[in-house]
């Protein structure tokens, strides 16, 4: 019975899918390109910034303040120009530092935190935690006038010391992302290495913190790069000495003291930049993973 | 029988509780120390006139100057012009430019690539290279506008323009956004959309029932993230000013921030001025408080907003 009724409308039927086919085949195909030139237009777009940049570079100092595109000569040695009039070595040995220094003190205060707020079952756990999102929130100049005199009375102003050692006393932020992520590992795991008479501390060292490594991993690589791109703190505290300031503050001043030479600024600008572009390329797939788990958990 | 078994829960809680509070202990006192603390001696330097040296009772004289400052209107007009300008431009572009990554067959992991760089560059390098791109006469910016016949602005020495430039670069700096935005994407089962493709949903309708209802978490933390940013808008506006105006920024200098016309003030670079260059840190905590107070008004109203419209769907 079903082939009688399938029978007469084969014929009708199989041309005209086929006729569909090359349609729907064509305009997949429009589509398929238009979305791939609209994508190479922006990328352009959002490399052209760069490509400028490391070209005006390598103009001479008069060229730089010309309309040119395309340097006449190539000038290299602008780059020695930099290191030679500004403290561009001094200042990275800060950045390194602050950056560095912090981030594993951020680590150690605040991984402890965060295992704490997604594994105990305590009064006030939920507290605590909104307690963590409103630090998050808070605007850093908001307690800027009461912090400095602190740290003014302490005679560690004009250092980067009072930017480091609050990092001793857990990252908000840090605290915040380390605790979505262990809300995730199931509960078993802890619980089997208690039964197996693991203290806490020690459950968390060799159970929680392997499982976590992406995470932590994530957390290291935003401080890193937060306290490298820091403007604002070391504005506030590095004082008004050169040998004391960071990349950002050091860049940031570069151009009032070489206003007519653009070129030099844009080589300092490259130099600051580059070791960023350095590290994502070898970690890559920490990052992308890591900025992905800031979105989604949140 | 019944007291002992319910002794036991009671005195392991509390045992628990104790755990915490050694584990939280450093972070609590570091609460303290830098957040609690602080915000009392906020309000209490509020009440003072104080420059390092002397301290004096002043009544309510700081909060009485804030409502004669122009300085605190302007501020907040630019800071609202962020917030419903620079911010919704950012997000939408970042989830256009998402929708489209995700779609793509070829180089996927390139694109992203290019796309995430420039939100990883230093926001002084950033931002020194966008004033140099697009000044007049040495960046190329407006040469690139002038094959399509268009005059560009003097960008960031224009009063009109300054803000819409800050809006270009923090277009170019999305990639983060961009990125959350592409997961968010992805996670949203694909059967939804063979299901609503078999309903005869057209792309835009797709787009409103289902893609939009699956990312709205994340849609709305990166909104509510977005404006508490602008609301604490500091670094770029800041460098901007100063590399467009050439003037170099230290204590005691006359730097006035916002330059060109204070159109890139916002209350966070007046609150440092007042404190940090003037040494009026009574007045600069009486800021200090009008910005705690906005960013707590942003975060609520967006939060509230979000619960509202997920009661609707």
């Amino acid at each position: 019975m079903s082939a009688t009724v399938t029978a007469p409308t084969r014929p009708a039927a199989a041309p005209r899918p086929r006729k569909a086919g090359t349609a729907a085949r064509r305009r997949r195909m429009l589509v398929w390109i238009a979305q791939h030139a609209l994508a190479i237009v922006l990328a352009l777009m959002f490399l052209a910034p760069v490509v400028f940049l490391a070209l005006t570079a390598l103009m001479t100092d008069e060229q730089a303040l010309t309309s040119d595109l395309w340097p006449r000569t190539w000038n290299w040695d602008n780059f020695a120009t930099v290191f030679a009039k500004s403290q561009l070595l001094r200042w990275t040995a800060n950045t390194l530092l602050y950056a560095g220094l912090g981030t594993l003190f951020t680590l150690v205060s605040s991984v402890p935190v965060a295992y704490a707020l997604a594994r105990f079952r305590f009064r006030g756990r939920q507290a605590a935690f909104l307690l963590v999102v409103a630090a998050m929130m808070l605007p850093p100049q908001v307690v800027a006038v009461p912090v400095y005199l602190v740290w003014a009375r302490l005679g560690l102003t004009d250092t980067l010391w009072p930017l480091i050692l609050p990092m001793l006393f857990g990252d908000a932020f840090s605290i915040f992302l380390l605790r979505q992520f262990l809300v995730t590992i199931p509960r078993e795991y802890t619980d089997a290495a208690r039964v197996d008479g693991c203290s806490e501390l020690r459950t968390l060292v060799s159970v929680i913190l392997p499982m976590a490594r992406p995470a932590i991993a994530a957390v290291a690589l935003f401080q890193f790069f937060y306290c490298w791109n820091d403007y604002y703190g070391p504005l506030l505290y590095a004082g008004v000495q050169q040998e004391g300031w960071t990349l950002s503050l050091g860049l940031a001043t570069f151009k009032a003291f070489h206003s007519v030479q653009w070129n030099l600024t844009m080589a300092a600008t490259l130099l600051v930049t580059a070791p960023i572009i350095i590290v994502f390329f070898f970690a890559q797939r920490v990052f992308i993973e890591g900025v992905t788990l800031t979105g989604v958990k949140g | 029988m019944a007291s002992v078994a319910s002794a036991a829960p009671s005195r392991w809680r509390r045992r628990e509780g104790l755990r915490a509070l050694v584990w939280l202990s450093p972070w609590l006192a570091g609460v303290s120390v830098f957040f609690v603390y602080p915000l009392l001696a906020t309000v209490y330097f509020s009440f003072h006139h104080y420059d390092l040296f002397t301290l004096e009772w002043a009544g309510l004289d700081n909060y009485r100057y804030l409502l004669r400052d122009p300085r605190v209107v302007t501020s907040a007009k630019n800071t609202l012009w962020l917030v419903a300008v620079m911010v919704p431009v950012q997000t939408l572009f970042s989830l256009g430019l998402a929708q489209l990554v995700v779609r793509l067959k070829a180089g996927v992991g390139l694109f992203r690539t290019i796309f995430y760089l420039p939100s990883l560059v230093p926001v002084a390098a950033g931002t020194i290279t966008f004033v140099f791109l697009m000044n007049p006469s040495t960046g190329p910016w407006n040469q690139f506008l002038a094959l399509f016949g268009v005059t560009g602005p003097d960008w960031f020495g224009d009063p009109a323009w300054s803000k819409p430039s800050l809006t270009l670069l923090s277009v170019w700096s999305c990639g983060q956004i961009a990125v959350i935005f592409m997961a968010a994407l992805l996670d949203v089962p694909r059967h939804l959309y063979e299901a609503a493709a078999i309903d005869g949903a057209g792309p835009w309708r797709q787009f409103r029932s289902v893609t939009l209802p699956s990312i709205a978490p994340v849609l709305m933390f990166s909104a509510v993230t977005g404006v508490i940013y602008a609301v604490q808008y500091f670094a770029q506006a800041m460098i901007a000013s100063r590399v467009a105006s050439g003037v170099t920024d230290s204590p005691g200098s006359t730097f006035t921030p916002g330059y060109p016309d204070e159109s890139l003030l916002t209350l966070p670079q007046w609150l440092f001025q007042a404190g940090f260059r003037d040494y009026q840190m009574g007045y600069a905590c009486v800021l200090a408080l009008v910005l705690f107070a906005a960013s707590m008004v942003f975060t609520l109203l967006l939060l509230w907003q979000f619960r509202r419209s997920e009661g609707a769907a």
